[in-house]
């Protein structure tokens, strides 16, 4: 099965750290993937890597084949690759449904919708109906619907993240990265957080790479688990597998709280 | 067509003047981040100060000779009456707004001050030339050039070295630095940051005026003097660099031979000229010259 | 959420202006005529500022509309006030279109300083050319309408409808494109703009879009001011006029396309009314006002009317 997002022998040095060194690993379509890693361990940088916010120092990056190492975060995520945040990245000034309606709007916006000259409500591209339905449908799924009209900064830590996942599921990606996106969450909610993205990803069919410290729900959510140390991947496999590799076990497990 | 002595003596003497006139912004704006507008209003006070002081010193029959102590104390008044209640009274309030908000308040200050002026000196110009006609002129190359020129240069001189030599040589310049380069990390330490702020706003303000008053002498002062000063002030700062007080000593070299150049050679370009330097120096090297913030663009 | 009633209201202050005109004294046509030249680069600016940019360099559009408008006058004889706008939106737009591929990459007080740096450039140019006058400008003829030139007791009244009709035209455009998901970007760009690069939209083309429809605007009110006071000089091009625009647009607020035309009447109505009464108080008035707007108005005056939800 030909990987949809393939990634060979990236490096990546600032200055005196080496951030990432020969990774390399091929993602299948719709698989969802866990790294973990301790901090500094290079997965944000990966991540940032396949996002175009870095440019490796050498090695490449295709999605369905196409290289995409020298492209801009913008064009990557119109190609339909696109990132939650560790912290969130949300309009702070605006609320939660407007936040979600600037979402939909960007993506009338790159399809060429909406214009100046555009008359009537045009469909949010991906998917059937208007932005003001979609927003409310997008909110309802995530369970923010009661956060509507509250000013994004007001809102509790998870709701914070949920938001900021529910803004990058709205353009329906390919390849969802996910980065951290239980932390700041308390251990009740971990789950249900996890829970709430996962169905909601069954749903538009998408492969999942997600970042995450926190083993049981690696183990619980992740099909494949590629965990880093020092810039190189020192595992990759089934949970099972990676989680009680020696190597993990002692740069990874041991050195976090489970 | 001129030739390159007079040019020089020329920028030299420009130069000077621009130093005085900006080291005080960037100073202000190195430690604080605030891009005082209101510079050119204390450029304007020190002027007034310093004109109407010297001109009753002189009406009473004082020695004129100490009438340049007077320019000095005028500034000094000047900045001292005017500038900590700016800081005291409304600036701190304001420091944890936008850059740009800070620039607005500044903005609005130096709409106040100007009437202020006009309130307290009247519209009629000042002018007292007597400190700048009593010590002559010099000949070079065979052109004549008031002495009092060169107060101007040596005073921007002995600016420039002793600002150097407090930041380097003193512990309070020490401790600038360390405030200019992280206010919180100082705090933390029981640096007191808000007495440094009060004073580093107090001096580039004095700073200002005292480019005002020892201009005083050479023009007639009249309300809005401050206005153009303002605007080339910023010029040479953000060809040195925001911060830097080298970079303010280079961007009024550069500033300062460009013009006498253009004045020489092709005046109506000197304006065009000075601010496409500008332009093109936030085009290339945003930063400035020697300018230490990494500037905001993408 | 209350239904937007902008083009209602638009259509209303025209009416008022074009009826109320025939009523109203020369020198109020003439207030009212200058608010809609100066509410024009107002509204342009706010665009910008909507983006989280403030220009200081607005001055220099405003200069380019009122000496294309000049020319046009005083090089082919072209009076007619329509085409002055025209030419004059059109010519700030060009320049803009150039200018902006270097703007938009700025933000914050380098943003600022460039847009001052390019205005003083241009202040610069004209300032020292005799052609143009120098420091004392020139003249303009009188402004003629579709090739007929009003009467003495017409001409202000005349002007004064093609002004708001321009205007009228201008903020319904303005309000439509601040529709589009294009128009909306700006308060996005302000607040975060790592998220909306991330969903896929260039920054940089909005602002520069942004840049050239502000410059657009201002061309169009330098002409409008030109035709109308008959006469422009090298101050329009001076930082201390890209200030008064940033005045009043503090003032006004971005809340509404109509904000900026209210603050430009206030702005006008307070100068006539307060220089008369006390010269050498003007600018103190306008900086008190200017501070009492940022410490307690940060929103504008328009925040008076309009409701919005808050946290």
């Amino acid at each position: 099965m030909p990987a949809i997002l393939d990634a060979q022998g990236l490096n990546k040095t600032f200055g005196a750290v080496t951030a990432a060194q020969g990774v390399s690993a091929a993602i299948e379509r719709d698989s969802v993937v866990g790294l973990i890693g301790t901090n500094g361990a290079g997965k944000t940088t990966f991540i940032n890597m396949i996002t175009g916010y870095l440019k490796p120092d050498s090695g490449s990056i295709r999605y369905e084949g196409r290289d995409i190492t020298p492209l801009p975060p913008r064009d990557i995520s119109r190609l339909g690759i696109c990132r939650s945040f560790q912290i969130p990245q949300l309009y702070s000034s605006l609320t939660v449904r407007e936040n979600m309606l600037m979402a939909l709007g960007i993506l009338l916006h790159n399809a060429g919708l909406g214009g100046f000259l555009a008359l009537g409500r045009p469909n949010v591209p991906g998917h059937d109906a208007p932005a003001e339905e979609v927003a409310d449908r997008i909110l309802e799924r995530f369970g923010l619907s009661a956060y509507r009209d509250r000013n994004a900064q007001v809102l509790p830590g998870g709701m914070r993240k949920l938001l900021d996942i529910a803004l990058t599921m709205a353009a329906k990606p390919r390849v969802l990265l996910l980065d951290e996106p239980t932390s700041g969450v308390s251990a009740e909610e971990k789950f249900g957080i996890m829970e709430l993205i996962m169905h909601a990803v069954k749903a538009e069919g998408a492969t999942v790479i997600f970042v995450e410290h926190d083993m049981e729900v690696v183990s619980r959510f992740a099909g494949r688990v590629i965990a880093f140390y020092d810039g190189r991947i020192i595992a990759d496999g089934p949970p099972e597998a990676a989680l009680r590799d020696p190597e993990v076990q002692r740069f990874v497990v041991g050195t976090l709280n489970a | 067509m001129s030739q390159i002595g007079p040019v020089l003596v020329d920028g030299v003497i420009y130069s000077a003047w621009l130093f005085i006139a900006a080291v005080g912004l960037t100073l202000v704006y190195g430690v604080m981040k605030i891009l005082n507008v209101t510079h050119g209003s204390f450029y304007a006070l020190g002027a007034y100060a310093g004109a109407s002081l010297t001109g009753a010193w002189l009406a009473k029959g004082y020695p004129p000779m100490l009438s340049y102590a007077v320019l000095l104390g005028g500034a000094l008044l000047a900045a001292l009456v005017v500038a900590p209640a700016i800081e005291r009274g409304l600036l701190r309030f304001m420091y944890a707004k936008d850059e740009v908000v800070i620039l607005l308040v500044t903005y609005a200050l130096f709409l106040i001050l100007e009437d202020a002026i006009k309130l307290i000196w009247g519209v009629n110009p000042y002018f007292v030339a007597e400190p700048y006609a009593l010590l002559g002129s010099f000949v070079v190359g065979g052109l004549k050039y008031p002495t009092y020129n060169l107060i101007l240069v040596g005073l921007a001189l002995a600016l420039a070295a002793g600002l150097a030599w407090v930041l380097r040589g003193t512990r309070a310049g020490k401790l600038l630095s360390a405030v200019i380069h992280d206010p919180e990390m100082s705090r933390a330490l029981g640096v007191n940051v808000d007495r440094f702020y009060l004073v580093t706003f107090t001096f580039g303000c004095f700073l200002a005026a005292l480019g005002g008053s020892f201009t005083s002498p050479t023009v007639s002062v009249v309300p809005g003097l401050g206005v153009d000063v303002i605007v080339l002030s910023f010029a040479v700062v953000v060809i040195g660099g925001l911060g830097s007080l080298p970079g303010a000593a280079l961007g009024a070299v550069i500033v300062g031979l460009v013009r006498s150049v253009s004045v020489h050679y092709l005046p109506q370009v000197e304006l065009f000229v000075i601010y496409s330097v500008m332009a093109l120096v936030l085009a290339i090297r945003p930063r400035g010259l020697f300018g230490l913030a990494e500037p905001r663009r993408i | 959420m209350k239904p937007d009633r902008t083009p209602q209201l638009l259509a209303a202050v025209f009416a008022a202006v074009v009826v109320g005109g025939l009523a109203l004294p020369q020198w109020l046509l003439f207030i009212l005529t200058i608010a809609c030249a100066q509410g024009l680069v107002v509204l342009g600016l706010n665009l910008l500022i909507r983006a989280g940019l403030v220009s200081f360099g607005q001055a220099l559009f405003y200069c380019i509309g009122a000496y294309t408008a000049g020319g046009l006058s005083r090089a082919f004889g072209i009076s007619d006030l329509l085409l002055q706008m025209l030419a004059g939106t059109a010519s700030a737009a060009l320049a803009a279109f150039v200018l902006g591929f270097l703007l938009a990459r700025y933000r914050g007080i380098f943003f600022g300083l460039l847009s001052l740096a390019l205005s003083m450039i241009f202040y610069g140019l004209i300032v020292k050319s005799e052609t143009l006058g120098s420091t004392d400008g020139f003249n303009l003829a009188k402004a003629t309408l579709f090739g007929i030139r009003p009467g003495e007791a017409w001409v202000r009244y005349a002007v004064l409808v093609a002004a708001a009709s321009a205007t009228l035209a201008a903020a319904f455009l303005a309000w439509r494109f601040l529709k589009t998901p294009l128009g909306q970007l700006g308060p996005a760009i302000k607040d975060n703009e790592i998220r909306v690069e991330y969903m896929g939209a260039s920054v940089r083309y909005a602002i520069h879009v942004n840049y050239v429809i502000a410059a657009a605007l201002a061309g169009a009110g330098g002409a409008l001011a030109a035709t109308t006071v008959g006469h422009i000089d090298p101050e329009m091009a001076y930082w201390t006029t890209s200030g008064e625009f940033v005045f009043i647009a503090i003032l006004s607020g971005t809340g509404s396309v109509l904000a900026p035309f209210l603050g430009a009447l206030i702005f006008g109505a307070i100068h006539t009314v307060a220089f008369d009464l006390s010269p050498n108080t003007w600018q103190m008035s306008m900086g008190l006002a200017l501070l009492a707007a940022i410490v307690f108005l940060p929103d504008g005056l328009w925040s008076l009317f309009a409701r919005r939800k808050t946290a």
